[in-house]
């Protein structure tokens, strides 16, 4: 690292409509120095370097590189700077190859010769050691790939600056490591790094200084090596905070959810789900690991019926012991033959027995409650659809992975959107919008929501109000089995931390709870036991409480027993 | 050289916007001013091609529409069919299905009903024919709408494409039959006295009454019914309809079938109650017309009264142009596009504002 | 002999689609999906038959008056798409609706000049358009200048595509702006230039239609409906232009198939004649639901066409 300031801002401020992503930042980046942007979820890290990229252009501030002003209106601009981004969500054209995508954009004279490209970037890759094939297109490329193609795409520009936008989030601990040792090798190549991130312990890995960002304000720059921890945190989140979730023992744990070789396969005819077992319990938290697209939405969707399931069986225990029987509307024949079989019986203890009665009354016993489950009902759900599912008495809640694209109608009201799940109660053709705009008003007030109304379409909310909406209305039915699908992505330090005290309220109240997450260390304090899957398998399941992160790592990409990733680094 | 040209900052003119909450009385103070803007425009091109002096111009536009009872009436008979038509389509886009086939739809019902005139005649009652043709009309109707929707469903067919071929289908269909029906080979069948719906103060009031019940119907329909809702949501987003297990195939068809049938029942007003007749170009073009009809009402029932209203009044008005200036019946359909393209265009500045930046003092 | 006269005619009938069909595919490589064809391609014919009237008033030789009247078909198509540009990446408006107004207003405009284009001498200029087998007596004289033109069009356009730099800048545009963006290429002059250039090709297909495959004034009024058989002609042929040429072809035997069968099956009678007319059209809706049954990866259509895309969407 020299003295030479390479990049400097000035006073640079952005608002989104009403929303002030950015005020008045002041940085510094010097020649060869690795510089942290640390700042929670929200506080406009990544806007502040679109800017620099020239993404989004400032409303007001100076940028100088090289101790020149200059005016980046646009990422040609940023190019011709010899400055490159790696966004967070990569920007690759699926059906092109790596070459084809690395050498968009460039402008030269020279002739387009795919197969001189496909040499240049080999040759880079060997340089830095990366492992990458020129010519495979990028959707059937893993994340890690992916990531590659982004950094060679910038270093065949002879990017000078490079900005890593949440670089970490997606990759496992080895992989993070291996990208650290090219980063510390760029940096002796003299190229200066800006990496943005929310993690402590990568902050203290990799960088020299770290600039803090407060809810788009500029904090502080520190030292990386004078600075602790806490110290950090402090400067993030603006006062002393204690971090620490509460893991209680489970209380009397019962198998709630039993999943035996299951398969699945994609439209394309692979593989996503591999003869998947494991058991989840009541009152227990499975977390489960895994790369990204590893087959962890798969699993899920499997689960709530949405998706084709192959084989295997997905057995739901449901605590049915002396409560009453409910599905009687869609299914009166099954009841008929369970009451035939001897599975009922009255409040008294006397055993339900049907023959001889009108259908009219047999529905009026059931509708009132009268007739009684003698022990758990076990339900397989394979090949049943959501609403079959819901009919059979199932109360199953999830939350999905796309909050916008799957959970909620973005388009429409909070109100509306409480009354996805229940919209159908009642015989009237009309809808009955009272009891959801209760429920809505409920869960603004309890989940401390921030809207203006509850008639304002979700869309416009932050992505964290977004998840209390959805997460609110998910507990709202009471479930026994409660799946989310990185329920804290893109959330805000508080927001996170209220649906982890969500979901061990939910633990507490006896439901079995399936939490994807990609942030192991949260994975690690939040979870009983975790199962971790790598291409649709599972390749272990170990016990939250003893388990290591690295311990995880290796089984995320545990190939059959052979440890690739071992060989890779060796 | 050209490298240091490119370390000069430069300003950019102007940046654009997305804009926040715009007011609504300020949306539509931009959607008037877009139409009229557009409407002194086709009155200066008119004055430049035709020779039309703007006042004349704009006399003739309002005297096309306003100048009789009569007129007024063809006014509001036009508004209503055009109405009816984009209003089957509401539900269809709602769902984001993009139904470009009601020309189509709407022809295929009045071919139904046309059919069920020649079959029965003379053999029954004109209160039965009547309510045969309705149901006949329907049923077309809701074929025609069904078929693509199906193919939609089950495999993600293009349905844009299928119907607008679908229109053809009905176009060369109607001509088939107007050959079979007419021996002589004129291939017009001429004004047709059977299967009439009976008339209240004029030939045009009933028409408008039953459109304005369907609207009213159709309003309560997609925002109040379990429908409706199911309808939104598919919309919105086909995950999440599936995730909450509603049957998006289902919907998908059902709708269409709507779709399709209140295009049959406006095809069956226009054979049983205005034209009593029917030729291949008996919609000529409204089915298109009401696409952007349906649009200009962000996919309300109740607006759409308004921008069919509108649509209905240039192309009336401008009709009266081209008669007092003696000048291809194409006029009308260059003036509607021309205000088109400013009501589109206009939604940009209700979505996003341009901010010009001045440079700062350093 | 017979046959080889069908099979020529059918071709040259199928060029109209192939202008229509190339243009379109440039257009929507960029990701604009673009509905107002048929309206360019009307047009394309009002505005070159106009500068033929024109030009043949002032007495300019015979040949320039072809080159003058296919470069005015042109630009009309090339404003046409500008304007739809304008609205569509400029001022951001909804696609589909920008593009059926187009047509609205391009059908209406197009009938409105053609209507007083009556002194236009067609059959006299088809001699100069079906250059050099004009005065050919066999089936050859459906091979002019402008068959050979869309031909060389498609290939080119394929050869663009698939193997230069602007072709991939161009591709990426269509398939993830974003990403074409963040890269330094200007999405909105790809889009503008693309959707220009394609839509002044199109036009073409209404000139050629108009001047030289029918050689009447009315032609025009069928020019629409062989503009909705471009825009399907794009699916069938999976967005390759050089597809585009056989597509085109298949449509063009379709669209003969009504004076071609009556001669072979003397039993199709007079009445018969509106069903042979509907085949393009059904044919065009049997080949959209084989194409979609048979859906596969790389037959599919731009991942962001009919998206506008503003840099600053969040």
């Amino acid at each position: 690292m020299t003295n030479n300031v390479k990049l400097e801002l000035k006073g640079i401020s952005k608002t989104f409509g009403s929303i002030k992503a950015n005020t008045k930042v002041d940085l510094k980046l010097h020649e060869g120095e690795i510089l942290a942007i640390l700042g929670e979820n929200g506080s406009g890290k990544t806007t502040l370097m679109n800017m620099i990229a020239g993404i989004y252009f400032p409303d007001e501030g100076q940028i100088f590189i090289d101790g020149k002003e200059v005016t980046i209106h646009s990422p040609k601009d940023a190019y011709n700077y010899k400055i490159g981004m790696i966004h967070q969500h990569f920007k690759l054209v699926d059906v092109f190859s790596a070459s084809e995508n690395i050498v968009l954009g460039v402008e030269t004279k020279a002739k387009y010769d795919i197969n001189e490209v496909n040499d240049a970037v080999a040759a880079i890759a060997e340089r830095y050691g990366f492992i990458i094939d020129p010519k495979k297109k990028v959707h059937e490329m893993s994340v890690s790939e992916k990531q590659t193609v982004e950094i060679i795409k910038v270093l065949y520009r002879g990017a000078d600056i490079l900005i890593l936008d949440e670089p970490t989030a997606v990759l496992t601990p080895q992989e993070i490591d291996k990208l650290f040792s090219v980063l510390r090798k760029m940096k002796e190549d003299g190229k200066s790094i800006i990496i943005i991130t929310h993690k402590l312990n990568e902050v203290k890995a990799i960088s020299d200084n770290v600039t803090v960002l407060l809810k788009g304000k500029y904090v502080d720059t520190v030292k990386t090596a004078d600075s602790t921890e806490s110290q950090l945190t402090e400067l993030m989140v603006g006062k002393k905070v204690t971090l620490n979730i509460d893991r209680t023992e489970p209380n009397n744990p019962t198998d709630r959810l039993v999943v035996d070789n299951l398969c699945s396969t994609n439209e394309e005819g692979i593989a996503t789900l591999d003869h998947i077992s494991f058991t989840a319990r009541s009152g227990e938290i499975l977390g489960i690991a895994g790369i990204a697209g590893s087959g962890q939405k798969e699993l899920l969707e499997a689960i709530a019926g949405l998706q084709k399931i192959d084989a295997g069986t997905v057995l739901f225990n449901n605590p049915k012991k002396d409560k009453p029987v409910t599905y009687i509307h869609k299914s009166y024949k099954k009841v008929c033959q369970l009451a035939s079989e001897g599975k009922f019986h009255y409040e008294d203890g006397t055993k339900v027995d049907f023959t001889g009665m009108k259908k009219k009354d047999i529905v009026a016993l059931v509708n009132d409650g009268k007739v009684l489950f003698n022990e758990d009902e076990v339900i397989d759900l394979r090949d049943k659809t959501p609403l079959e599912i819901r009919e059979l008495g199932v109360r199953l809640s999830f939350v999905p992975e796309d909050r916008l694209g799957m959970g909620l109608v973005g388009s429409m009201d909070i109100t509306n959107n409480m009354m996805l799940r229940s919209y159908r109660k009642g015989k009237s053709f009309l809808l009955n919008r009272k009891n959801p705009e209760a429920l809505a008003e409920e869960i603004v007030h309890d989940l401390e929501v921030v809207t203006p109304s509850i008639k304002t379409p979700v869309r416009r909310l932050s992505g964290g109000n977004i998840q209390k909406v959805l997460v609110g209305r998910e507990i709202s039915y009471a479930p026994k089995v409660f799946m989310a699908a990185y329920p804290v992505r893109g959330l805000d330090i508080n927001s996170s931390y209220m649906i982890y005290n969500l979901l061990n309220k939910q633990k507490e109240s006896g439901a079995a709870i399936l939490f994807v997450g990609e942030d192991l260390d949260v994975l690690l304090e939040l979870s009983d036991r975790i199962l971790v899957i790598n291409a649709g398998k599972v390749t272990g399941i170990v016990d939250a409480r003893t388990t290591t992160k690295e311990e995880v790592g290796l089984l995320m990409t545990k190939h059959e027993g052979i440890n690739e990733t071992k060989e890779v680094q060796a | 050289m050209k490298k240091e040209k490119m370390n000069e900052p430069k300003e950019p003119l102007f940046h654009v916007l997305k804009r926040a909450n715009v007011p609504a009385w300020q949306t539509w103070v931009i959607r008037l001013s877009a139409i009229v803007v557009s409407i002194l425009i086709c009155s200066l091109l008119a004055f430049l091609i035709i020779g039309a002096s703007p006042l004349k111009f704009l006399g003739a536009l309002f005297d096309g529409t306003f100048g009789t009872s009569l007129r007024i009436w063809k006014l509001l008979k036009g508004t209503a069919i055009l109405a009816g038509i984009s209003l089957a389509l509401v539900p269809a886009f709602r769902m984001h299905f993009w139904n470009t086939g009601a020309e189509g739809q709407v022809l295929i019902g009045m071919l139904a009903a046309v059919a069920c005139i020649m079959a029965f005649r003379d053999t029954i009652p004109n209160g039965l024919l009547v309510v045969i043709m309705l149901i006949a009309s329907v049923l077309a109707g809701m074929l025609w709408g069904f078929i693509p929707a199906f193919f939609k469903a089950n495999w993600n067919t293009n349905e844009t494409l299928f119907t607008l071929m679908l229109n053809y289908v009905a176009t060369y269909l109607v001509k088939y039959f107007l050959i079979k029906w007419t021996p002589n080979g004129s291939s017009t069948i001429g004004r047709l006295k059977y299967g009439m719906l009976p008339t209240i103060l004029n030939d045009y009031l009933l028409v408008i009454l039953v459109i304005i019940v369907m609207v009213a119907i159709m309003h309560v329909y997609l925002n109040y019914s379990k429908h409706g809702y199911e309808i939104s949501v598919v919309g919105g987003s086909v995950n999440t309809a599936r995730y909450i297990g509603i049957n998006v195939k289902k919907v998908i068809i059902r709708t269409m079938c709507v779709s399709g049938a209140i295009c049959g029942i406006v095809g069956f007003l226009i054979v049983s109650g205005l034209d009593h007749s029917i030729t291949a170009e008996s919609v000529g073009g409204q089915g298109f017309t009401a696409i952007m009809v349906a649009w200009m009402a962000n996919f309300n029932p109740i607006l759409l009264l308004f921008s069919s209203f509108l649509v209905a009044f240039l192309n009336q008005g401008s009709g009266e142009i081209q008669t007092v200036f003696n000048v291809s019946d194409a006029f009308p359909s260059i003036v509607i596009g021309i205000v088109l393209f400013f009501v589109i265009g206009c939604e940009f500045f209700i979505n996003y504002r341009i901010v010009f930046r001045k440079k700062e003092d350093k | 002999m017979e046959v080889l006269y069908y099979i020529l005619n059918a071709f040259s009938l199928g060029v109209t689609f192939l202008y229509g069909c190339t243009g379109e595919i440039i257009t929507e490589k960029s990701g604009h999906l673009n509905l107002g064809i048929p309206g360019i391609m009307c047009i394309g014919s009002a505005t070159g038959c106009a500068a033929l009237q024109m030009m043949y008033k002032k007495g300019i030789p015979d040949f320039l008056v072809v080159i003058i009247s296919i470069i005015a078909a042109f630009i009309g198509g090339a404003i046409m798409g500008a304007i739809y540009s304008f609205i569509t990446v400029t001022l951001k408006s909804n696609q589909n609706v920008t593009g059926l107004v187009m047509t609205i207003f391009g059908v209406g405009l197009t009938n409105y000049i053609m209507h007083d284009l009556t002194g236009v001498r067609y059959l006299y200029a088809k001699k100069f358009f079906r250059f050099p087998f004009a005065e050919s007596k066999t089936s050859l004289q459906y091979c002019g200048v402008m068959v050979f033109l869309a031909i060389i069009i498609a290939i080119i356009a394929s050869y663009i595509l698939t193997k230069t730099r602007i072709g991939l800048n161009l591709r990426s545009v269509g398939e993830n702006p974003a990403t074409a963006d963040a890269a330094g290429i200007n999405v909105s002059k790809y889009r503008y230039l693309a959707t220009i250039i394609g839509s002044g090709i199109a036009a073409l297909g209404g000139l050629f239609y108009v001047m030289d495959y029918s050689g009447t004034q009315e032609a025009y009024l069928s020019i629409e409906a062989m503009g909705w058989l471009s825009v399907a002609l794009v699916i069938f042929s999976t967005w390759k232009p050089i597809v585009g040429i056989l597509g085109s072809f298949i449509f063009g035997v379709t669209m003969i198939a009504g004076s071609f069968l009556p001669i072979i099956f003397s039993w199709l009678t007079m009445a018969s004649t509106p069903f042979l007319k509907m085949l393009p059209y059904v044919i065009t809706i049997i080949v959209l639901i084989i194409t979609s049954i048979r859906n596969k990866r790389e037959n599919q259509p731009p991942e962001k066409l009919g998206i506008n895309y503003f840099r600053e969407d969040r």
